[in-house]
């Protein structure tokens, strides 16, 4: 079946079997299981079967299966490809492993993902990029939670393909009466997951029935084995034939005479005489050539990787989304989506994250977590927060406009992954649904009176000093010193303090990190509007998490933010203790209590920090600062 | 009119997708660099980056790490293929090693590796402060590669620990890291042996003429075909080279790379005999075989 047969004295033959190899096509699948399913024998088997393993891997193997084998004198196929040192002696396969096989009709790379509940995670890996699933079910077992939680994540990911591979039939004396039952069972389970083609095969895969041969033990099975359907099932790509979809990577400028734009296309086809838009600034042009290394082409189609050059100079970077103008994709901030929670970390909603999708990066912000869905019993519930592995329905909010086409329409340009701005870890993946139709209907106001015609009455560059630091570090006494120095030199201010925020707007809110996400949003928005009011803004809140700093930051202008982190130690803080919190806190009746239970994230590049002098002095540096850095006039109009 | 995908055979396909993971580095990373190791993925992997920025320049420069043992006609052919497509080459050598005279005689092919390939290349990415280094590996080579990332996260020390990996689904790659951190990005995954020699058959794509069988001197040794390259070769008692007409699979340091005898002196004649060949390619790459788990270790250690 494979190369072996290949008789290499025979050109002709070699070069008909090399063309036919060129002109193979790929098919992409996973497989997923609960553990013990025999995921890995089963690979090791297509491996073998297909006579991709050489003789010295067979060697090792043997040697292997002595040390670490689970399957007696035999040799355990799954030491094949369980890869990692650490999963080979628990025995268990803890992360995604590629595989490669090739038959005469299709050449096949398969993800083998784990089963067991904590690296769910790598399923939707090993899925992203598949067009099929096989879903193992031990046949003394027959349907399980994992099951059902598998492929529930199939089929949210968008794959229309399923074989069902009843394994271990061999141990239940390969009963037609079971694969019937659990067939049955699994039906009823999976009608709602719109899958185009479901095979169910009886299979062992220890022993190598309906793998790749037939065996005399399943007589009574008339459909395929597993590798005749892997070979012939029909899977209907059509991207070729979808909206023409160029998100632009790299902008390819060699010298003056050249200016291209490189990127694999999403979807459609395209071709010189074109006329394109860009989705992010309604820019249009035509097509002038598709140039590549091979030379410039007449078309070009979804999957091809490409260099466009214009007919005129528009202004493309890295992150635009070329379109035909009369199929544009959807362009906005706001939308819905579904979320796959991947780390330990908590999504906490109002957080700043970075959303990535095609080569636009971009600031967003969870909004609403509508509902999450229990991946066990697929109920609809209600959630404050999302926790590893778990799966809701959300509203997300983002800092500037996003092209997009839904997930179900468009994988390639409705996937997104969620980055986590300090840590750089990916949190989550998200499949975008459709736009939230408020965000493309509110549009700013054009002001007549501008921030800068207000601050330029008051004789000031508007500001927000953004007081950090635990309580009682002295945030609120500097502050309060400061604005009294400012009044005096006739400047125009306003104080928003942590403490009487929390009596009037924040006042729904209590201590929990999502609360206090929130809280610190809210006071970030309202600080921003007394900017625009021009006025300077003292802000004294404990904030600790740098992350909602960041997001306080970046609302506002280059300049409008000087955080001043009052760096008093907890030690000094905890003996000063003003408001008898500290005292309080230790004996349990203050819960997430900043700097005792609950973290303070200290800033690492604080325009100023303060905390080693008087609170007079500290004053006083904070005041020359906004004049050696011309917030303040230079000549006070009143000294008083 | 329709038009089919299925024309993109999966040799285009896997082009293409190694062309947009080196366009997203070019995009994404302050200072890229391209490892080049000479062989013929590396031949792949560099011809994939020419494609990729045409009609620009690969916007990164090359960097070999060379540990001194390289095969003479390693050596010529990198300098003659920088030359030839006009990039620039950083080579580096661990010169504490070279003080110390390291060997894979005297020190054993451990000891070996890990000063001269794997602190040396730790040396090099830092020296020079590259934040993503581009790799040849392919994920069928062994049993650890098959779970590698095609963005691989290091930490500032250059360590790889499996648990601290990123999720990567579709396309996107997270390359966003803090100062000192770096990505080892492998823009082959997802292409097997067979695809490389026959991407370099249809590409056309020079290679190492060591790939072609040749009669040369080597020693059997352990069971290996060991070439002699140089006067530094080290002979046991008994040992005599023999002139032999034998290939290479793959290319390394020359004690430490295991040739086969073979007639195959054309593309096509490596290929059909790849096709009938009973021994895996890593099996002429001596450092494998150390212990269970090696290729492992040596990544945890900041191997490539």
């Amino acid at each position: 079946m494979n190369a072996i047969t290949l008789n290499e004295t025979d050109p002709a033959a070699f070069r008909d079997y090399l063309s036919a190899h060129e002109n193979k096509t790929l098919l992409r699948f996973l497989t997923c299981g609960s553990v013990d399913d025999g995921k890995s024998t089963l690979i090791g088997r297509l491996l073998y079967d297909t006579k991709l393993i050489f003789e010295d891997q067979l060697a090792g193997l043997e040697k292997d299966s002595r040390r670490f084998g689970t399957v007696g004198e035999d040799i355990d196929l799954a030491l094949l490809v369980d890869g990692l040192q650490a999963e080979r002696e628990q025995g268990i396969t803890i992360d995604v492993a590629y595989r490669f096989f090739a038959t005469d009709k299709r050449k096949f790379i398969v993800a083998d993902t784990p089963g067991h509940e904590q690296y769910t995670r790598n399923m939707a890996t090993g899925a992203s990029n598949s067009d099929l699933a096989v879903i193992l079910i031990d046949a003394r077992k027959g349907i399980l939670t994992q099951t059902r939680r598998h492929s529930f994540i199939v089929s949210l990911l968008g794959i229309k393909h399923v074989v069902l591979a009843i394994n271990k039939i061999d141990l239940v004396d390969y009963s037609q009466e079971i694969f019937d039952r659990i067939v049955a069972d699994y039906k009823v389970l999976a009608a709602d997951f719109g899958f185009e083609t479901l095979q169910p095969i009886p299979l062992s895969a220890r022993f190598g029935d309906n793998v790749l041969e037939r065996g005399e033990n399943l007589g009574w099975y008339t459909g395929p084995t597993l590798v005749e359907h892997l070979e012939t099932v029909e899977i209907h790509r059509n991207e070729a034939n979808a909206p023409f979809r160029l998100p632009i990577q790299w902008v390819n400028r060699p010298d003056l005479n050249f200016r291209g734009f490189s990127g694999t296309i999403a979807s459609g086809s395209v071709r010189p005489g074109d006329e394109i838009i860009v989705a992010d600034s309604g820019l249009t042009s035509r097509v002038k050539t598709i140039t590549t290394y091979d030379g410039d082409l007449p078309v070009a189609v979804a999957g091809q990787a490409i260099t466009l050059t214009l007919e005129d100079e528009i202004d493309i970077s890295r992150g635009n989304v070329l379109s035909k103008p009369e199929e544009r994709p959807e362009f906005t901030d706001q939308f819905q989506a579904k979320l796959i929670w991947m780390s330990e970390d908590e999504l906490i909603p109002g957080r700043p994250y970075l959303l990535k999708t095609g080569t636009r990066t971009v600031a967003i912000s969870i909004t609403d977590i509508k509902y999450k869905t229990d991946v066990n019993t697929f109920e609809q519930q209600a959630a404050k927060t999302l926790k590893l592995n778990e799966v809701a329905e959300v509203n997300i909010a983002a800092q500037a406009p996003i092209a997009f086409d839904p997930y179900a329409d468009n994988k390639a340009t409705g996937a997104f992954i969620l980055i986590d701005r300090i840590t750089n870890l990916t949190l989550a993946a998200g499949l975008i649904e459709h736009s939230l139709r408020r965000a493309t209907n509110v549009h700013w106001q054009a002001l007549e009176v501008t921030k800068s015609a207000r601050a330029e009455v008051k004789r000031q560059k508007p500001v927000v000093l953004w007081f950090t630091g635990l309580s009682g570090a002295g945030k609120s006494t500097i502050a309060n010193l400061v604005e009294k120095k400012l009044l005096s030199l006739g400047q125009h201010t306003i104080l928003l303090d942590g403490d009487n925020v929390r009596h009037g707007l924040n006042k729904d809110l209590g201590f929990t990190d999502a609360d206090r996400v929130e809280n610190i949003r809210r006071v970030a928005e309202v600080s921003k509007l007394m900017v625009e009011a021009g006025l300077i803004t003292l802000v004294s809140f404990i904030s600790p998490f740098k992350a909602e700093r960041q997001m306080a930051r970046e609302l506002l202008e280059d300049g409008e933010f000087i955080e001043i982190h009052v760096a008093t130690s907890l030690e000094v803080a905890e003996s000063r203790d003003p408001k008898g919190l500290y005292k309080k806190a230790r004996a349990g009746e203050i819960p997430n209590f900043t700097g005792i239970d609950s973290p303070y994230e200290a800033p690492e590049s604080a325009e100023i920090t303060t905390g080693t002098s008087t609170a007079e002095d500290e004053a006083d540096a904070i005041v020359a600062y906004l004049l050696d850095n011309a917030y303040l006039p230079v000549e006070p109009p009143y000294v008083i | 009119m329709e038009i089919s995908t299925d024309r993109l055979t999966h040799l285009r396909r896997l082009e293409a997708e190694s062309i947009f993971i080196m366009r997203e580095v070019a995009a994404e990373f302050k200072n890229p660099v391209m490892l080049y190791s000479i062989g013929k993925d590396s031949a792949v992997m560099l011809h994939l980056a020419m494609k990729a920025f045409y009609p620009s320049k690969p916007p990164f420069p090359l960097l070999h790490v060379d540990t001194t043992w390289k095969f003479r006609e390693m050596i010529s052919f990198r300098d003659e293929t920088a030359r030839r497509l006009g990039l620039e080459l950083i080579t580096h050598t661990n010169q504490d090693g070279v003080k110390d005279n390291i060997n894979p005689f005297d020190h054993g092919s451990s000891v070996y590796t890990t000063v001269m390939k794997t602190d040396a290349l730790k040396q090099a990415l830092t020296a020079h402060g590259f934040d993503a280094a581009f790799g040849g590996a392919r994920r069928d080579e062994e049993k650890s590669r098959a779970k590698e990332r095609i963005f691989s996260f290091r930490t500032a020390n250059h360590g790889w620990e499996p648990k601290t990996q990123r999720p990567e689904l579709w396309n996107l790659y997270n390359a966003r890291i803090r100062p000192g951190e770096s990505i080892r990005v492998f823009p082959l995954s997802n292409w097997t042996e067979l695809d490389i020699w026959q991407y370099i058959l249809s590409e056309n794509i020079p290679i190492v003429p060591l790939y072609f069988a040749a009669p040369r001197p080597v020693v059997e040794r352990n069971g290996q075909l060991i070439m002699v390259d140089d006067e530094r070769f080290q002979l046991k008692a008994g040992e005599k080279p023999e002139i032999k007409t034998v290939r290479f699979r793959t290319l390394g340091c020359y004690p430490l790379t295991a040739a086969v005898e073979s007639n195959a002196a054309t593309l096509e004649e490596i290929v059909a005999e790849m096709l009938v060949a009973r021994t895996s390619e890593r099996a002429g790459r001596l450092i494998d075989h150390d212990e269970a788990g090696s290729m492992e270790k040596k990544k945890r250690e900041g191997y490539f």
